[in-house]
Parts: structure tokens; C-alpha cells; sequence
């Protein structure tokens, strides 16, 4: 597991004065009939910071992304993107923008480096400038000798990584990634990383969404939560984690017959007691002290582990557990 | 790692460009993105497009044609069967090529080939997406009222160079389809929903004087298909084909000049619905 010695990349904007706001999202809603997807969410985004929206599957977070792209209308609220409505404005505002969509869209008819340069001309740049830049984020993409392959040619996590290259074409000032590393193996996990850590150097805003929890605690200066298109939290991740989970985990598995049963006479051990299907939490201020008791208990895990507490004991506990119930 | 060090000139330059709300006078990408495409896959799909109204002329106008004879043309004189019907064929294929281009073409890479949405996160508007997919429909259109009028030549159906008109005129009748057709799938929300194109079109190939004259059926049916589209485009290049132009000619040409007009309208309008959901 991973922990505060990952926080390097945090929070260096918010000792300075705060820098103007390059995203204002007021009370946004979007709803598809009957079904609110995003029910109300009011955030806001300084420029150059690095900025996450975690929550579980169906939360709003893609619509969010949507909207704030100007390719989906809201139903209601406010939203402004540097200073413009992304929907009377969406052309202008999307100029600033890259994008790298939950689902690749990539042109399935166009060779790979012709993805980046027919991309980049719709942003009206000009060949001078996109033959270059295309063969340097093909380098850089790894794709260089896929250059001329066809699109459906690539593996899943190249044309992640494709898309991803395509959307920093026109030097975006904002760069929008719905869960970028989904479908990435470890190595390119880490590139990208590289890549958001430096690009963030440079002052570009990211807004991310992930579901996992190392990479937003790696990446995301501050974040919110979601759930059912509402803000259950928000907070950088290191203050999330002191507000909504103790300091340290004690996990123990008992093998999952056993896990339910057990987890009832553990009641009172730490400050709360989780029951997972195939382990049980124990959220404490010191875990070694808490297996004490519970071997005092005589109970006897099958394994037994301790461990500081993370962003996904925080998002775990905001979200609800209902996949387990 | 130069790729992530911004501030090119090039892409400030890009930024700063005027930008309506729903267009950024980019339509050119848009362009160009098609017939690169074009370029590398399509050519099946080009070709036999071009070879429908051609088998059309041939089983018809040379199988069907001499046990036909000659027929009355526009301005009353006799002309052979197959120069009746080739003008009506060019007709029925710019209508369906436009109609296939800005209906199933539209909706396939709007919801299925998920097309639209890459190029609108970049900052192309709706309006540049529109013009740009009616213009290279339009070109297609060309392309084929080209080869198709050459076919006739080579039959020998061409008698008057009038005749090489039938190739604007036929552009003209796939603008108006193309127009009113993009604003019409933006009410579509399924195939089932497009299938009724089909449903529409079908009928409108078959009785609008594409193969025998209006006058075999009662007047109020010559009304009703009068007020069809297709019926004036059949009229339109029958007339050019050989020439033989009336005041009806300028009828036709208007009918198609205010389609244009109320498509364009009409997809504008809709432009918000069609691509941003
Ligand atoms: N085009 C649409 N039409 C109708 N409902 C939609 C549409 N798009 C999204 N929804 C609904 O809106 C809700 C939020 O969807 P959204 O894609 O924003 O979730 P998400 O947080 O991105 O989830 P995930 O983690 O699975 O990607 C879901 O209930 C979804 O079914
Ligand atoms: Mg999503």
C-alpha cells in the first residue's frame, strides 16, 4: 500500500495567493429524463492545479466531463470555463481544452499518425506545426513504429496511449482525463504519471477522474467525491483522509465464511468495524494495539495486517458499501 | 522531453482565432479528414455507388428500351427509352447518395463509429461538422453525376451539349436532400427510426416519373407527387438532357433553391440536438 510519502506532488498552489479560478462549476445539473446523472455540484478550479473527481460507477463524473467539454448541455446551474460558458462558447473554450474521453474515439478509417494530425487541424493548426509535433508525441506515446498502422491494429492500451498523445496536440491548457489510466499496464501507468507531474510543472490544469486510489493520491492536489451526482466530500487527499478515516488500518481476513460472522463480536475494537466479503477493517489510531484485543478476543485471523490509512478507506466509507450488501 | 514544453506560437495563434458559438470556420478539417479517409478505405463503397444507376440504365434502358420504342420527351418529341430514364436514374441517384450521406452516414459516425464527439472536444463547432459532411457529400455527388453522364455519352443518350448541365443541376438536387436530411436525423434516436427513410424513399423512387410519365395516373395523385421532391429533379435533368427548356425548368430549380434554404434552416436549428446530447 501507499502512503504519505507520496505526497510530494501536493498542494504547493494553496500557500501562494489564490490564483484565479480557470474552472466555476455552480450548482451544475444535468439530467437524462427522469434520471438526475448530475445533481447539483458547485466546484471550483484554480489554474495549474490538479484537480480529481473520484466516486463509483454511475456518480456523474463522465457527464460532469462532458459539460465541462461543452459536448453535453447542462440542464441547469452555472459553469465557466476561463471566463467562458462552454455552451455559448464551446469552439473557443475547447480550444484551451484536451481531452482524453473514458472511451477512446479514436478515427477508426485514419492511420495512427494521421489521427494526431487530422486532430490537430481541427484545431485549425497549422501542417508546419503538426508534422513535428506528431512524430514527437508518437516518440513519446511509444507508437513511433505504429505510425502507419491502421487504428483497430492497436492493442487496447496503445490506443489509450494514442489518445492520450492526441489530446496534448494543441498544447491544451486544461487537460480533461476520464480514468486515462484504465486499461494501461504498470509501465505506462507510471509514464503517464510522468507526464501529468511535468505538464503540471508547466501550469496546466488537470482535472481527472480515476478509480483508483494510489493514482489519486499521486496525483490530485484536491479532490471531490461524488456519489449520485452529489458531493459527499471534497478536500485534499491527505486532509480527507485525517477527516473521514483514523490513522491506521487493521485488516483482517478469516476466510470469507467466517468474515461476516467474526465481524460482529469484533464490535468495539477501534473506532469502527467494517466487513468487507473477504476481510474485515478495523479503523483505529494504532493497529498493533487493536490486534492485541482482538487476539484478547481469542480470534484468530488467518492473516493479519497493519497499514496507514488511505484514500480508499475514505472513499469506501463516503460511497457506502452496497456492492458488498 | 520537448513534446510537453507548450507555448508554441502556433498553437497561441490557433487560440486566438474568432469563434462563433457554434462554429469556428474550420469546416476545411473537416474536409480534408474525409477524404483522407476516402483515400485508404472506402473505395468499395465509392464504386458501387457509382455502378447502381448504371445497371438501372442498362437492364432497363437497353433490355426494356426496344420492346418500349421511343416516348414522348419533355418538350414532345420522340425520344428512345433509355434516354428517357437516364436523366431520371441520375436523378434517384443523387437523392439516395445525399440522403444515405446525411441520414445513416450521420448516424452511424454519430452514435456508433463515435466520430462527432472526437472532433467535437477539439474546437470545431456543430456548424463546421455540418458543412463540412454536406460538402463532401455534395463533392461524392459530383463524382458520380460525372461518371454517370459520361456512361451516357458513351451510350450515345447525349444529342446537345445542354446535356453536361445535368451535372450541376444534379449537385443542386443533392444539396437539397442533404440539407433537409441532417436536420431530419436529429430526430432519430434508433434504426428502427431510420428505417422510415427508406419507407419514404422507396415510394418517391418508383412513381415520380422515373420511368413513365406522370399522366398515367389521376390528377390528384400527379398533384401529390408534384409537391415531392424527386419528381422535380427527374423533371429538372429530363429537360437539360436534351435541352428542351420552359418556365417549368426555373419552377424546378426553385423548388430545390428553397430546400436548400428551409434544410439549412432546419439543421441549423437542430445542430444542438444532432451533436450535443
Ligand atoms: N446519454 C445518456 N443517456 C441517459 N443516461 C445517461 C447517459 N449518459 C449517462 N447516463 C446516466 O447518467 C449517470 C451518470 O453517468 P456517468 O457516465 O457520468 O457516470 P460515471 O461517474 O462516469 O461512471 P463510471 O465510473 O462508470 O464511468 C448514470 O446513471 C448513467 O446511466
Ligand atoms: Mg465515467
Amino acid at each position: 500500500m501507499h502512503n504519505e510519502a507520496t505526497r510530494s506532488f501536493s498542494t504547493s498552489a494553496s500557500f501562494q495567493m489564490n490564483p484565479p479560478a480557470v474552472i466555476t462549476a455552480e450548482n451544475l445539473t444535468k439530467s437524462y429524463g427522469e434520471l438526475t446523472a448530475v445533481d447539483g455540484i458547485s466546484f471550483e478550479v484554480p489554474a495549474g492545479e490538479s484537480f480529481g473527481l473520484l466516486g463509483p460507477n454511475g456518480a456523474g463524473k463522465s457527464t460532469t466531463m462532458k459539460m465541462i467539454g461543452g459536448v453535453s448541455q447542462r440542464t441547469s446551474g452555472k459553469l465557466s470555463i476561463m471566463g467562458l460558458d462552454p455552451e455559448t462558447h464551446g469552439p473557443e473554450v475547447r480550444a484551451h481544452l484536451g481531452v482524453v474521453p473514458q472511451q477512446d474515439n479514436l478515427d477508426e478509417e485514419l492511420k495512427v499518425r494521421e489521427n494526431l494530425i487530422v486532430y490537430g487541424r481541427y484545431f485549425g493548426l497549422p501542417l508546419s506545426y503538426l508534422r513535428p509535433k506528431a512524430d514527437e508525441l508518437l516518440e513519446f506515446a511509444q507508437l513511433t513504429d505504429k505510425a502507419k498502422s491502421r487504428v483497430d491494429a492497436l492493442s487496447g492500451g496503445m490506443k489509450r496511449r494514442l489518445t492520450i498523445a492526441r489530446s496534448l496536440i494543441n498544447e491544451p491548457k486544461i487537460l480533461l482525463l476520464d480514468e486515462p489510466t484504465t486499461g494501461l499496464d504498470p509501465q505506462a501507468r507510471h509514464i503517464l504519471w510522468d507526464w501529468l507531474f511535468r505538464l503540471k510543472e508547466q501550469g496546466v490544469t488537470l482535472i481527472l477522474t480515476t478509480h483508483y486510489m494510489d493514482e489519486a493520491e499521486q496525483l490530485c492536489d484536491r479532490l471531490i467525491v461524488v456519489d449520485k451526482g452529489r458531493i459527499m466530500a471534497e478536500g485534499s487527499p491527505g486532509s480527507l483522509i485525517r477527516e473521514y478515516s483514523t490513522r491506521e488500518v487493521l485488516e483482517l481476513r478469516f476466510g470469507s465464511e467466517r468474515n461476516a460472522t467474526i465481524g460482529r463480536e469484533l464490535e468495539g475494537i477501534g473506532e469502527r468495524v467494517e466487513t468487507l466479503p473477504d476481510r474485515v477493517l478495523i479503523y483505529t489510531n494504532d493497529g498493533e494495539s487493536a490486534l492485541e484485543q482482538v487476539s484478547a478476543r481469542r480470534l484468530h485471523p488467518v492473516t493479519s495486517l497493519v497499514r496507514r490509512s488511505s484514500l480508499e478507506d475514505v472513499f469506501l466509507r463516503l460511497t457506502g458499501r452496497s456492492l458488498v450488501d | 522531453m520537448s513534446v510537453l514544453t507548450g507555448g508554441h506560437s502556433a498553437t497561441e495563434a490557433a487560440r486566438g482565432r474568432t469563434f462563433g458559438p457554434l462554429y469556428s470556420r474550420n469546416a476545411l478539417a473537416v474536409v480534408s479528414r474525409g477524404l483522407m479517409a476516402a483515400k485508404s478505405s472506402t473505395w468499395l463503397i465509392l464504386v458501387s455507388g457509382f455502378f447502381e444507376p448504371v445497371l438501372y440504365l442498362i437492364s432497363m434502358g437497353v433490355g426494356l428500351g426496344p420492346i418500349v420504342g421511343t416516348v414522348a420527351g419533355p418538350g414532345g418529341q420522340a425520344i428512345s427509352y433509355a434516354a428517357y430514364i437516364a436523366p431520371a436514374l441520375l436523378a434517384v441517384s443523387a437523392m439516395n447518395g445525399a440522403v444515405y450521406d446525411s441520414t445513416w452516414n450521420v448516424f452511424f459516425k454519430m452514435n456508433f463509429a463515435k466520430l462527432y464527439q472526437g472532433m467535437l472536444y477539439t474546437s470545431l463547432g456543430p456548424l463546421d461538422v455540418a458543412i463540412g459532411e454536406i460538402f463532401l457529400a455534395l463533392l461524392r455527388g459530383l463524382l458520380y453525376a460525372t461518371g454517370f453522364t459520361a456512361v451516357m455519352a458513351v451510350m450515345g443518350l447525349i444529342t446537345t451539349p445542354w446535356a453536361i448541365l445535368v451535372i450541376p443541376a444534379s449537385v443542386l438536387i443533392a444539396f437539397g436532400f442533404a440539407s433537409f436530411g441532417m436536420g431530419i436525423t436529429s430526430f432519430m434516436k434508433t434504426f428502427q427510426q431510420m428505417d422510415w427513410i427508406n419507407f419514404f424513399m422507396l415510394p418517391m423512387f418508383l412513381f415520380s416519373a422515373t420511368f413513365y410519365p406522370l399522366s398515367v395516373y389521376p390528377q390528384y395523385i400527379q398533384w401529390l407527387i408534384q409537391a415531392m421532391p424527386l419528381w422535380h429533379g427527374v423533371e429538372l435533368l429530363r429537360q437539360i438532357s436534351i435541352g428542351s427548356f420552359s418556365p417549368a425548368t426555373a419552377v424546378h430549380v426553385a423548388y430545390y433553391l428553397v430546400m436548400i434554404a428551409l434544410g439549412i434552416a432546419l439543421t441549423t436549428g437542430r445542430l444542438r440536438k444532432l451533436f450535443l446530447k
